[in-house]
């Protein structure tokens, strides 16, 4: 490949008024950092590596071209020539092989106006957008500039005064290798030594510790005899090296969370005690969704039919539907490339929906709950390390684009901010989606292959695209990341390999379906082999995006929006039919085999021969060591402080303020479903707990889903962190007006977890402190385990990233450990739904559940840079005990809103139902526990608890049912927040400045 | 029954939503592909009505609509009869033609919205929203004229959801023309009930505060707001207030269906919405 100089090019620029608004944010972005650059226009630069006209005429063509791409009202086109619209400019184009939907639109586009050209998959127009200064900037300045308008992961930029030169565009030059004789696969000698292994595994990015590297020395040396005789080479071949590395990657196979793990607790005052944990995954994920299965099991309402053994978790929802649950993360890619990171993030996650079992999911509904380091982050940013207001801005605007642009509402969601999180944000991005209990007749969540199916491959063509991004994501992240492992989505080609799916399934065409995410091909076609018990495939047939890929490139790209699949072979001819008629690809790889064996071709030529035994069973079990010493803190000193004064200032501070103008920004609205929305209310500012969809246009019943997650808490003990975290989901789900699993009741409870936390495997010279981190991660588990058994919530489905730390220049910023939890319920009927918002005047003001004196963590010691000592704990029976009697309030209708309690405690809570009813309401804390100071029952952030209102007339039966926890603290009405204990005055506060500084924050 | 056809692929959205409110206000509706109508499968001439919804057709790469714009005016059907003929003989026949959102956008871009020059010539561009975002909020309009009925003017809350809405007239008598005929059937108002060029009850800066316009032949309708986002009392972002102040009549209030009732009594030859 190189860069050779456009034939033709084109320049799309705006008339004046209608320029974009990224014109002026580039303006005042370049003011901020001392450069005037004047106005800013910005231009889209269409270049063409060929001529773009049979004739070539161009006077004639211009019109075309006018038409194709320009809105003549608000867009001027200039064709081969630059227009004087500044003094100096920076042009910014996708590096090659980098996704340019833009471009390839174009391309289309011009080929569709008839003029002859004809239509080719190879792309041959390229777009890019060029930035013009009305002042003549010096070289220093621009680049000062670069950072704001490119990211060099992913484009290339060239810069100067007078007019641009000729665009560049990339040329393919490559043929495709001789995959034997070339050096893409030559078998790869192995080292005698160890040092020699784990240079190899370095050498090529495998990620592969020395315990894999001589496992997979050791499994080579038995074979060879057996190798020769087949007529392969004596060693392994480079693409049999990637297929190793790829399923082996912790990104795949989770070694660190079923290793071996030996855990020392030292408490202070005990003597240390050791424990054998045999596994994380088995022992606190899968072990408590088993009992709580075998306990409903019992009872004949078992509500999951897949939990841990396919791409998602799934339960039933009513008799002819399914509910697929699953969230991802995508942290390292979204710290290159955020807006590509944080895009395919979601689009990726889609797909283990549209994966699950036979396959044909309809979307339903996205979440996504976002880490950034602060949007004020001021120490110097190290080398490959983005701002984390960048990397906030990108991660935002790629959700937005993955969720509107693939017509699934955004529903759920949270910011939360760092400064540990601004080397590796975290990027969580999770999907509902609908599978029918059966397609043509047979359970849907079952995966059916036999030996002799096809296997078939759907959807876009194969770049270089996203090489190595398993075995990448399961590293610590150095600058200097080669941009192949950054990819860029396409929800239109993803939404066309939907559609087909859905009607490809209902028509019994598949019997199974698999995504193609991390690993590519290697990962899903390996995982189904699995299944039938054997494959053999041939790669030549794989359309590609450019020449030049080497068969083990075709092999783990993962290129996006792909799946693979299961085809009886008398199938095949309508699966390749239908995808045409729905304008994507299938192509024909192979077919599955009882062979034991993956057997991978490339014309003919074995590249790859390994027995599927070894390939997924023979990764040697990690053998870790974790500790846990409770961290010693301290509560500080009482002082005093204005009440009014701190409500306003936490209810705009980062944490807590509104994010109504980012979930603005997202369609949570599509399908027409949503009941319950981000932001409801008299004046459409009130924050909901949880969200709230119909599942379908004939009947009423839907599904509520909530997020957890409170790493702040983390500090002081991991356990009751990942206790609060899933608490706060449950409350949540209990705000809405969900209920517990409960015998009898078809509540169809589903849980994801998601772990992300610092590299925890010890060493003694680049991670002295893992044990310490594992020790955490175990506590974390602990209380995943508690929590699901105390209320009977089984988790179907989670993930868990292990090496979120960010290393540069000597230094490593290493994210918290962290945990989210999502939850969904089935509402039976969504009319009854609750939102959080104060109603009429005179309801009852009711808190639900205890306080105690758990400053620890929460934000108000935050704004006082403290951290405290006494974290909030769940206490399962109380807070069970509250769920139960709500749940009982609220099927006799005595519930008007109910609001969960969490960042920034009863104040907090208070200030929102305020602002979501835009009415005032008059508060006595005289009620709530007399030992507690004020600041405690205002501020602590004590779990399980809710506030409800109750309509006046309804409140003495409402009392009668309730535990003595719930106190009546007052009622709703004027315009003002009135907070007073017994006869003192705390503050009183205007709705409308509550408003004002909960809008205000974080814009 | 009124027969209804509402396209879906390529990047329509709002297709399932759309399809759903037209069989609860009455209609016989269709879902064809827009790869099906092209093959020919499905044919406009069999409906009283084409709808195309919401969405980001071809991923609104090079703007709004731009895209499918383009197949419709210089694309063929796999016939090879071209596609911008085949839609005028449909309107020709009398058949009425909706477009929300980039359905709209599709439509002003192809030169069949508001065709005041009869030459089927681009005369209105939906640019960029000022505030340079996509957004989705609920916004209060005042139809008049075919989207009141027989009333003066009726007042409807709907979502809007977009970043390219600001309604641009390519010269001001154009707009003047638009007006004089009554084509600006519906309009963002305020609090007071107003047409509005105030943030955010304007949400798009649009002149005049155009959130719908309907063609000078009074057969093409093209409009901002989603009136299929609003097929039941439970979409209403005020939802649980209103249900408490007026507890009876809660179900079957629903903006977005009572148009779509209006839009097939509209397409229903002989009769008047």
């Amino acid at each position: 490949m190189e860069l050779v100089p456009a034939v033709h090019f084109a320049v799309l620029s705006w008339h004046l008024p209608y320029e974009p608004a990224k014109c002026r944010q580039v303006q005042d972005a370049a003011l901020a950092l001392g450069v005037d650059v004047g106005t800013v226009r910005v231009a889209v630069v269409l270049s063409s590596a060929r001529s773009w006209a049979p004739t070539d005429a161009q006077g004639q063509l211009d019109p075309h071209l006018q038409e194709a791409w320009a809105n003549p009202i608000l867009q001027q086109l200039h064709v081969d020539r630059w227009p004087t619209l500044g003094q100096s400019y920076v042009l910014v184009q996708p590096l090659p092989g980098v996704t340019d939907s833009l471009g390839r639109t174009a391309q289309g586009l011009l080929q569709a106006l008839g003029l002859g050209l004809p239509e080719e998959a190879q792309q041959w127009i390229f777009a890019g957008q060029c930035y013009l200064f009305a002042q003549a900037l010096t070289d220093d300045d621009l680049r000062l500039l670069l950072p704001l308008l490119a990211n060099p992961a992913v484009e290339r930029t060239c810069w100067g005064r007078g007019e641009p030169a000729w665009p560049l565009v990339p040329m393919w030059l490559e043929e495709l290798p001789n995959p034997l004789t070339s050096n893409g696969n030559l078998p790869i000698p192995l080292p005698a030594t160890d040092a020699g292994l784990v240079d190899l595994s370095q050498a090529y990015g495998w990620a592969l510790n020395l315990q894999e590297m001589q496992a997979i020395a050791a499994f080579a040396a038995v074979q060879r005899p057996l190798r020769v005789a087949q007529g392969l080479p004596e060693d392994l071949t480079r693409c049999e090296w990637e297929t190793l590395a790829q399923t082996w990657s912790e990104h795949c196979k989770h070694k660190e969370f079923n290793a071996i793990i030996d855990m020392t607790w030292a408490l202070p005052g005990q003597s240390p005690r050791s424990e054998r944990i045999s596994g994380l995954m088995p022992t606190y994920v899968m072990a408590p969704t088993q009992e709580i299965r075998a306990k409903y099991e019992a009872m004949g309402q078992d509500w999951v039919v897949s939990a841990f053994t396919d791409n998602a978790g799934t339960v039933v929802l009513s008799a002819d539907e399914l509910f697929v649950l699953k969230v991802e993360t995508h942290n390292s890619p979204s710290a290159i490339d955020p807006y590509g990171g944080a895009m395919t993030g979601l689009l990726g996650v889609h797909r283990d929906a549209l994966g699950m079992g036979i396959g044909g999911a309809r979307l339903l509904l996205n979440t996504d709950v976002l880490c950034f380091g602060p949007a004020d982050y001021a120490k110097p940013l190290l080398k490959g390390q983005l701002h984390p207001q960048r990397v906030a801005q990108g991660v935002i605007a790629g959700i937005a684009a993955a969720g509107n642009h693939s017509g699934v509402p955004t529903v759920n969601g949270a910011i939360l901010f760092d400064d540990r999180f601004a080397g590796k944000p975290l990027v969580y991005c999770g999907v509902g989606a609908i599978l029918p209990r059966l397609q043509a007749g047979r359970p849907a969540h079952v995966k059916t292959l036999r030996p002799g199916d096809r296997v078939v491959m759907v959807g876009g063509a194969v770049g270089r695209d996203g090489i190595h991004g398993a075995t990448f994501s399961s590293t610590v992240l150095l600058p200097d990341v080669p941009h192949s492992v950054v990819q860029i989505g396409d929800p239109l080609a993803q939404q066309r390999v939907a559609e087909f799916l859905q009607q490809a399934c209902a028509r019994g065409l598949v019997q199974a379906c698999t995504d193609n995410g991390a690993g590519g091909l290697s990962s899903s076609v390996g995982e189904l082999a699995l299944l039938a018990g054997g494959v053999r495939v041939e790669l030549s047939a794989i359309p590609t995006k450019y020449p030049g890929l080497q068969p083990w490139e075709l092999w783990v790209s993962e290129a996006q929006e792909r799946m693979t699949l299961a085809v009886q072979p008398s199938d095949l001819p309508a699966i390749l039919a239908l995808a045409n008629e729905h304008g994507t690809v299938a192509t024909d790889l192979g077919a599955f085999a009882d062979s034991g064996v993956l057997d991978v071709r490339y014309r003919g030529e074995s590249i790859a021969y390994l027995p599927l035994e070894f390939l997924h069973h023979g990764v040697p079990r990690l053998h870790l060591h974790a500790r846990w010493t409770p961290p010693r803190q301290g509560e500080p000193e009482q002082f005093s402080y204005d009440i009014k004064e701190i409500l306003l200032r936490l209810l705009s501070s980062p944490m807590v303020c509104s994010r109504e103008s980012i979930v603005r920004q997202y369609d949570h609205e599509v399908t027409g479903k949503i009941v319950i929305k981000p932001y409801m209310g008299t004046d459409g500012h009130g924050p909901q707990d949880a969200a709230v969809v119909r599942a379908n246009w004939t009947a009423w019943h839907g599904v509520a889903v909530a997020s957890g997650i409170c790493p702040k808490f983390g500090d002081l003990d991991p356990y009751h962190m990942a206790c609060g975290a899933f608490d706060e989901a449950v409350r949540s789900l209990i705000a809405v007006g969900a209920r517990l699993p409960l015998p009898g009741e078809s509540n169809a409870w589903s849980g994801c977890d998601n772990f992300c936390v610092p590299n925890s495997v010890y060493d003694a010279e680049n991670n002295p402190q893992g044990a310490e981190k594992l020790g955490q991660l175990v506590r974390m588990c602990e209380g995943l385990r508690d929590m699901c058994l105390a209320f009977d919530v089984p988790m179907t489905s989670g993930k868990d990233s292990m090496k979120n730390d960010f290393r540069s220049e000597g230094l490593q910023i290493s994210v918290p450990p962290t945990l989210l939890i999502t939850l969904t319920a089935k509402l039976g009927d969504v009319r009854k739904a609750l939102t959080s918002g104060f109603g009429a005047q005179g309801d009852g003001i009711w808190l639900v559940g205890p306080t105690y004196d758990e400053l620890g963590g929460s934000e108000f010691y935050r704004f006082f840079k403290h951290l405290g000592a006494n974290v909030p704990q769940v206490r399962p029976q109380q807070a069970r005990q509250s769920y139960l009697a709500l749940m009982d309030a609220h099927a006799r209708g005595f519930l008007a809103s109910a609001h969960d309690l969490s960042d920034g405690g009863l104040a907090i809570a208070l200030a929102e139902c305020c602002i979501g009813g835009a009415i005032g309401a008059d508060i006595d804390l005289q009620v709530l526990e007399p030992d507690l100071t004020t600041t405690a029952l205002l501020f602590a952030e004590s779990h399980s608890r809710l506030l409800v209102t109750v309509p006046e007339h309804l409140e003495s039966e409402f009392a009668v049912i309730m535990p003595a926890s719930a106190r009546r603290l007052g009622a709703v009405g004027g315009d003002n927040l009135l907070l007073r204990r017994g006869s003192e005055q705390l503050a009183h506060i205007d709705v409308s400045a509550l408003i004002d500084a909960y809008q205000s924050g974080g814009q | 029954m009124t027969r209804v056809l509402v396209l879906r692929g390529e990047g329509f959205h709002c297709t399932e939503e759309t399809a759903a409110g037209y069989a609860m206000a009455g209609a016989q509706v269709c879902v064809a592909s827009v790869a099906q109508w092209l093959s020919g499968s499905v044919d406009w001439q069999d409906f009283e009505l084409v709808h195309l919804p919401g969405g980001f057709t071809h991923g609104d790469a090079l703007g709004a609509g731009q895209a499918l714009a383009q197949t419709l005016r210089h694309g063929v059907m796999a016939d090879s009869r071209a596609i911008f003929g085949e839609i005028r003989r449909y309107l020709a026949g009398g058949g009425k033609l909706i477009g929300v959102c980039n359905g709209m956008q599709i439509l002003t871009r192809a030169g069949l919205l508001p065709n005041l020059g009869g030459q089927f010539d681009q005369e209105l561009a939906l640019a960029a929203n000022p505030s340079g975002r996509f957004e989705d909020r609920w916004v209060r309009c005042q139809g008049t004229g075919m989207m009141s009925g027989e009333k003066p003017s009726t007042y409807y809350e709907l979502p809007v959801r977009h970043g390219q809405g600001r309604v641009v007239f390519a010269t001001p008598s154009l707009q003047h023309a638009a007006q004089r005929q009554g084509l600006l059937v519906l309009r963002y108002v305020d609090a007071g009930g107003l047409p509005t060029d105030d943030y955010p009850a304007n949400p798009n800066g649009s002149e005049l505060g155009i959130a719908g316009l309907l063609s000078a032949d009074g057969q093409v309708l093209g409009l901002m707001p989603h009136p299929e986002a609003f097929l039941m009392p439970y979409n209403h972002p005020r939802w649980p207030e209103r249900q408490r102040s007026q507890l009876p009549v809660i179900a079957g209030q629903a903006d977005g269906l009572a148009l779509l009732r209006h839009w097939v009594l509209w397409a229903t030859p002989g009769t008047t919405p």
